[in-house]
C-alpha cells in the first residue's frame, strides 16, 4: 500500500499529541510553583494520562485503521492495545512516583517532565512500522531514563547505575543502528512490510544475516535478554523505585513491542535463521535470571533479576516462530502479547508493596518484609497475591500466561518445542522457589524488633488494589484476553 | 431443572464463598471464624450427601453434568459432573473437612490465628473438591493447582519445627510435576482437538493416538500424578510434609490430596491412553510393590509417631497402585475402596496422632514410652482399633482394598497376560502379599511401643485428659465408617462398579 508520505491523519494522532501537550505543561508549570506545591505535577500528569487513554479508547471504539506518514505510523488493534496498557501502567508509576517524589523533595518537575517524554515514545512504539520510526520510539523512551534512573545522584549506587545504563543503551542503539543501516543497503526502504518483501530469497546472504543479529542484539540489551542484562540489576537497584518499576517493566515492554512489530513484519521471511537463536536466548535469559535471582537478599534486585527471567519467558515464543507458517506465528505472536501484558502488570504490583514498604524501611532488604503478614496484612496479602500470580499457579492471572505460552510451544511439536517446554518447567520451579520464598518471609518469620510502622498512602492503596483484584478476576476469567486475538493479524499483514 | 444443574458448582463454591466469609471478619473477632466455617461444612457437607441422595446407582455416565463453554479462546469449557468414581471420594473430602472444623474447635498449633487458618482450609476444600468433578482438563488443572497454595501456608506456617522446608519441598515438587502433566494436557489438546475427557477418553479408546504419542503423554502425566500420590521414588516430599504439617493438614493430606494423584491415573491417564498404561502398568505394578515393602521397612525404623504414620501411606497408596496396575475392573475397584478407606483411616490415625501429640508436647515413640492404656485408655482403645484396621484385619475398612488389589493381581489384564506377563505379576502379588505381614508387623510393633507397657511416672502425674467430647464429636463417623465399610464394602462397590466397567471396557474387550 503506497501512501503519500505527507498526509497526517491528525485524529491517529491524538493520544501523542495529548501527551507531548502534558509533557510541556508540567515543564512549564514547575518552576512557577511554590516549593511545597510542586506534588502537583502529578496529579496534572495522570491527568494527561487519562486524557490520552481516553483518546486511545476513542480510537479503539472508532475501529478504523489509520495511518499517517504514509506507513510509518500506524494505529490498529494491536497498537491501540499496547497503548492502553502503556498508558494505564504508566497512571500506576505516576501512583507509585507521587509520595516518593514528593518525600525526597527535589527534582520533581524535572522527573515528571522526563517520564512524560518517556510515555511519548512508548506510545509511539507500537505504531512503528517503519525501522527508522522504531528507532526514535526507541530513542524516545530510553534517553529520559538514562537520566531519571540517575536522580539519586546523592547516592553512589544510583550514578553507578545510570552510567551503565547510558553506556549499554548508546552501544546497543548504535548496534542497532548499523544493523539496520546493512538492510537498507540491501533492500532499499526501512518500511518493515517492504523489508520483509526484499528480505525475501535473501537467506544466503551472510551480511544480512549479519545485520539481522546486529539489529536483534541491539534490542537484547532494551529488553535485557541474557548475554545483554549486565546493567539491569545495577540500573534497577540504584535506580528510585518508581523509576526501576517503569524501566523494569514499561521501558522493556516497549522494547519487545519493537521486537514483535520487527520480528513478525520485516525479518518473517528469515525466521528459520532468527527464531533458533532466539530460542537459545530465551532459555538462557530464563535459566540465568532465575538462578542469579535464587541468590538475592535485596528485594529490588530480586525483582530485577525476576523481571530479566521473565523477559525470557515473553521470548519463548519467539523460537518456535516459522517462515510462511501463519497459524503459527499469530499464536506466538498473541503468546509474547499476553505474557507480557499480564507479567507486565503483576510486575507493577510486586512494585507497588515493595515501594509501600520502602517508605520507612529504605534498606529493601528480604528480612524487611519479615512478618508482614502479621503486622500489615493489607499489603502482605496482595503481595502474596502477586508472588503467587507471577509463580503461575491458578487460579491466579499468571496461569493463564503460562499456559497460553506453553500451549504456543506445544503447538509444534518439535525438537525445539519440546526443549523450550522442558525449560519452562524448570524455570517455573526454580521461580516458585525464590517468589515463596519472600512469601515464606513475610507470613512464616516474627517480625523484626523495633521495625517502622509502614504508611502506604492513598495512591499506593489504589494502585495496590486494583492490581490484586485484577489479579483474581482475570486468574478466573482470562476470556478477557480473547480479544488479543485480532492483534494477531499483524502478523497476517506482514506476511 | 435447578437442583441437577446447579448442585455441583452449588457444592464446590460454598467452601470458597466461606473462605472469603472468614477472611472478611475483623481481626478483633478472630474466634467467630471457628462457627462460621463450622456452619459453611456443614452446609458444603449436606449439599454433598443431597447430591448422593439423588445419585442413580445404577447408571454408568455423568450425572449432574453441566457442560457450558469458559475460556473460549484456548477451547476449554466448564465441564463438571460426578459419575461412580467421583461421587466417594467428592463425598469424603467434605465429610472430610467438616470433621476438621470440628476439630479446629478442640485444637488449633500454633500460632493459633483460626481466622487464617479455617479460611485456608475451606479454600483447600474447593479445590480438592473440583479435582474430582472436573471433566475438563484445563479446569482440572486448575482445581490441583489450587490445592498447592493453602496447603504450602498450612504447613509452613502451623506446622512443627521443620515446616518451612517442608513446606518447600511439597511445593517445589508437586508443582515440577504439574507443570510436565500440563504439557502432556497440551499435547493431548493438539492431537486430540479437545480438552474434555470424555471425549478425549472415547478417542483414546477407539484407537485416535498412536502408540509413542502415548507413551510419551502418558510419561508426562503420569510423572505429575506419581509424584502426588505418591510413588516410590517420589515419595520423599511426603513424609516432611505429612509429619510437620499441623493435625488437620495432615488429615486432608492423607484423606484426600493423595487421592487426586491416584483418581488422575484411573480418571484420565488410563482412559486416555490406554495403550500407554499396558505400556507403563509393569513399572507402575514394581514400583508399587517396591512402596509396599519400602514403606513397611521404613515404618519399622521410625522413632517419630507422627513419622511412622506418614510411611505408612506409601505403603497403603503402593496397594492402590497395584490395584489401578492390573487394568482390570477388580483391580480399579480395589484401588477406589482403598483410597477411601486410607482416606478414613489413615485421616483418622493422623487426628489421634495428633492429639497425642497435643498432650504429651512430643512426637517421639521412646519419650511417649508406652503405657497409653493406663494413662488414656479411650485413647488407646481408638487407637488400637484404628491401626487394626489399617493393617488389614478382615471385618474393617482396610482390608478389602488390599485383599482386591492382590486378588487383581493374581490375574491382570488380558493384554498384559498376552505380553507374558502372567508370572510377573503372581510373583509380585506374592511380594505384596509379604508386604501385608510387614505391615502387620510394625503396626503391632507399634502398638506395643505406645499402647502397652508401664507408662512412665512423669505422664502418669501429668494427669493427661483422655477423648475430649470434641474429640469424639470428629471421631465416632470416621470409626462407624471404618466398621461398616469393612463388613459392607459393597457401599463402595455398589457406587463404583458400573462406572470402572465402563472405563475399562477398553481392557476386558466388553
Amino acid at each position: 500500500m503506497d501512501l503519500d508520505p505527507k498526509v497526517i491523519d491528525w485524529v491517529s494522532l491524538t493520544p501523542e499529541l495529548i501527551m507531548l501537550v502534558t509533557t510541556f505543561v508540567v515543564l512549564l508549570t514547575e518552576p512557577f510553583l511554590p516549593r511545597n506545591k510542586v506534588w502537583i505535577v502529578n496529579p496534572i500528569s495522570v491527568v494527561g494520562v487519562l486524557a490520552a487513554l481516553g483518546a486511545v479508547i476513542g480510537l479503539a471504539v472508532d475501529g478504523t485503521v489509520r495511518h499517517s506518514f504514509g506507513n510509518m505510523f500506524v494505529v490498529d488493534n494491536y497498537a491501540l492495545l499496547f497503548k492502553g496498557f502503556f498508558l494505564a501502567a504508566g497512571a500506576l508509576i505516576l501512583l507509585l512516583s507521587w509520595r516518593y517524589f514528593q518525600e525526597i523533595r527535589t527534582y520533581q518537575g524535572e522527573y515528571y517532565f522526563l517520564l512524560m517524554s518517556s510515555y511519548v515514545g512508548m506510545l509511539l512504539m507500537p505504531s512503528a512500522r517503519d525501522l527508522v520510526m522504531v528507532f526514535i520510539a526507541l530513542e524516545i523512551v530510553s534517553v529520559p531514563g538514562f537520566v531519571m534512573a540517575g536522580l539519586r545522584k546523592f547516592d553512589l549506587k544510583s550514578n553507578e547505575g545510570a552510567l551503565k545504563f547510558f553506556l549499554f543503551g548508546v552501544l546497543s542503539v548504535a548496534v542497532l543502528l548499523f544493523g539496520a543501516s546493512i538492510l537498507y543497503g540491501f533492500t532499499g526502504t526501512t518500511d518493515l512490510v517492504g523489508l520483509a518483501a526484499g528480505l525475501e530469497g535473501l537467506g544466503g546472504e551472510p551480511l544480512v544475516l549479519a545485520s539481522l543479529m546486529l539489529v536483534i542484539v541491539g534490542f537484547g540489551f532494551k529488553i535485557s535478554a541474557v548475554p545483554f542484562h549486565f546493567w539491569a540489576p545495577d540500573t534497577y537497584e540504584g535506580a528510585p523505585l518508581p523509576v526501576t518499576a517503569f524501566l523494569s517493566v514499561l521501558s522493556k515492554a516497549a522494547g519487545m513491542a519493537g521486537l514483535l512489530q520487527v520480528c513478525f513484519i520485516a525479518f518473517e521471511p528469515l525466521a528459520d535463521v532468527w527464531a533458533p537463536i532466539l530460542a537459545v536466548i530465551a532459555v538462557l535469559t530464563m535459566s540465568l535470571g532465575n538462578l542469579t535471582a535464587l541468590q538475592q537478599t535485596n528485594v529490588v534486585r530480586l525483582l530485577a533479576y525476576s523481571s530479566v527471567s521473565t523477559g525470557g519467558f515473553i521470548l519463548v515464543p519467539f523460537g518456535i516462530v516459522q517462515t510462511g507458517n501463519a497459524e503459527l506465528n499469530a499464536t506466538a505472536f498473541s503468546a509474547v502479547v499476553v505474557y507480557l501484558l499480564v507479567y507486565s502488570v503483576m510486575n507493577i504490583g510486586a512494585f507497588s508493596v515493595v515501594t509501600a514498604v520502602a517508605r520507612t524501611r529504605p534498606g529493601k532488604k528480604i528480612s524487611d518484609f519479615a512478618g508482614l503478614g502479621h503486622t500489615n496484612p493489607g499489603l502482605a496479602v496482595p503481595l502474596t497475591l502477586f508472588l503467587v500470580a507471577l509463580t503461575g499457579i491458578p487460579p491466579l492471572v499468571g496461569w493463564y500466561a503460562k499456559f497460553v505460552v506453553l500451549l504456543a510451544v506445544a503447538q509444534p511439536l518439535n525438537a525445539i518445542g519440546i526443549v523450550l517446554a522442558a525449560a519452562i518447567v524448570v524455570n517455573s520451579v526454580i521461580g516458585a522457589f525464590y517468589y515463596l520464598r519472600l512469601a515464606r518471609t513475610m507470613w512464616m518469620d516474627a517480625p523484626a524488633e523495633g521495625a517502622a510502622p509502614i504508611r502506604v498512602g492513598a495512591p499506593l492503596w489504589v494502585a495496590i488494589g486494583g492490581l490484586a483484584v485484577a489479579a483474581v478476576v482475570l486468574g478466573l476469567l482470562p476470556q478477557a484476553f480473547a480479544g488479543f486475538a485480532d492483534v494477531s493479524t499483524l502478523v497476517a499483514a506482514g506476511s | 431443572m435447578f437442583w441437577s444443574d446447579w448442585a455441583i458448582t452449588l457444592t464446590l463454591f460454598t467452601p470458597l464463598l466461606g473462605a472469603i466469609a472468614i477472611a472478611l471478619i475483623p481481626s478483633k473477632n478472630e474466634e467467630s471464624a471457628k462457627p462460621v466455617a463450622l456452619v459453611v461444612s456443614i452446609i458444603g457437607f449436606a449439599l454433598s450427601l443431597g447430591i448422593l441422595a439423588g445419585y442413580d446407582f445404577g447408571a454408568a455416565g455423568l450425572q449432574y453434568e453441566v457442560n457450558v463453554p469458559w475460556i473460549d479462546a484456548v477451547g476449554a469449557r466448564y465441564h463438571i459432573g460426578i459419575d461412580g468414581i467421583s461421587l466417594p471420594l467428592f463425598v469424603l473430602s467434605y465429610l472430610l473437612t467438616f470433621l476438621c472444623s470440628v476439630y479446629a474447635y478442640h485444637h488449633i498449633e500454633d500460632p493459633g490465628k483460626p481466622k487464617a487458618f479455617l479460611a485456608l482450609m475451606l479454600l483447600l476444600q474447593t479445590g480438592m473438591a473440583g479435582t474430582f468433578i472436573s471433566f475438563d482438563l484445563i479446569l482440572f488443572f486448575i482445581f490441583w493447582e489450587l490445592v498447592l497454595v493453602p496447603m504450602y501456608f498450612m504447613i509452613g506456617v502451623w506446622g512443627g519445627p521443620r515446616r518451612e522446608y517442608a513446606a518447600v519441598k511439597f511445593f517445589l515438587y508437586t508443582l515440577f510435576g504439574s507443570v510436565f502433566m500440563l504439557v502432556a494436557f497440551l499435547a493431548l489438546r493438539f492431537t486430540g482437538n479437545t480438552f474434555d475427557i470424555v471425549v478425549l477418553s472415547e478417542l483414546g479408546q477407539s484407537g485416535a493416538f498412536s502408540e509413542t504419542f502415548q507413551r510419551l503423554a502418558f510419561l508426562g502425566i503420569f510423572l505429575g500424578f506419581a509424584i502426588k500420590v505418591p510413588m516410590w521414588p517420589f515419595h520423599t516430599w511426603l513424609p516432611d510434609a505429612h509429619t510437620e504439617a499441623p493435625t488437620v493438614g495432615s488429615v486432608l493430606l492423607a484423606g484426600i490430596l493423595l487421592k487426586m494423584g491416584t483418581y488422575g491415573f484411573v480418571r484420565i491417564a488410563i482412559p486416555i491412553l490406554p495403550e500407554g498404561a499396558i505400556d507403563f502398568a509393569p513399572i507402575i505394578a514394581v514400583l508399587s510393590v517396591i512402596a509396599i515393602i519400602y514403606g513397611a521397612l521404613c515404618c519399622l525404623a521410625q522413632t517419630d509417631l507422627k513419622r511412622l504414620i506418614a510411611f505408612s501411606s506409601v505403603g497403603h497408596m503402593g496397594f492402590v497402585m497395584l490395584g489401578i496396575a492390573t487394568l482390570t475392573p477388580v483391580g480399579i475397584n480395589a484401588a477406589i475402596f482403598g483410597m477411601i478407606a486410607h482416606g478414613v483411616i489413615t485421616g483418622m490415625l493422623f487426628f489421634v496422632v495428633g492429639s497425642m501429640k497435643e498432650r504429651y508436647h512430643t512426637r517421639d515413640i521412646a519419650e511417649i514410652g508406652g503405657g497409653v492404656l493406663q494413662t488414656m485408655p479411650k485413647m488407646a482403645a481408638v487407637f488400637t482399633f484404628v491401626s487394626i484396621a489399617s493393617l488389614g484385619l478382615p471385618g474393617l475398612a482396610g482390608f478389602p482394598g488390599e485383599f482386591g488389589a492382590l486378588l487383581s493381581a493374581f490375574q491382570p489384564a488380558a493384554a498384559l497376560e498376552a505380553g507374558g506377563l502372567l508370572t510377573f505379576y503372581r510373583v509380585l502379588m506374592v511380594l505384596a502379599a509379604f508386604g501385608t505381614v510387614l505391615t502387620a508387623g510394625y503396626f503391632l510393633y507399634m502398638l506395643q511401643r505406645i499402647n502397652m507397657g508401664s507408662a512412665p511416672k512423669r505422664w502418669l502425674d501429668a494427669g493427661l485428659a483422655d477423648i475430649s467430647v470434641i474429640e469424639w464429636g470428629t471421631w465416632l463417623p470416621l470409626l462407624a465408617m471404618t466398621l461398616l465399610l469393612g463388613v459392607l464394602p459393597f457401599l463402595v462397590w455398589g457406587i463404583t462398579t458400573p462406572d470402572v466397567n465402563a472405563i475399562m471396557s477398553f481392557f476386558t474387550g466388553a
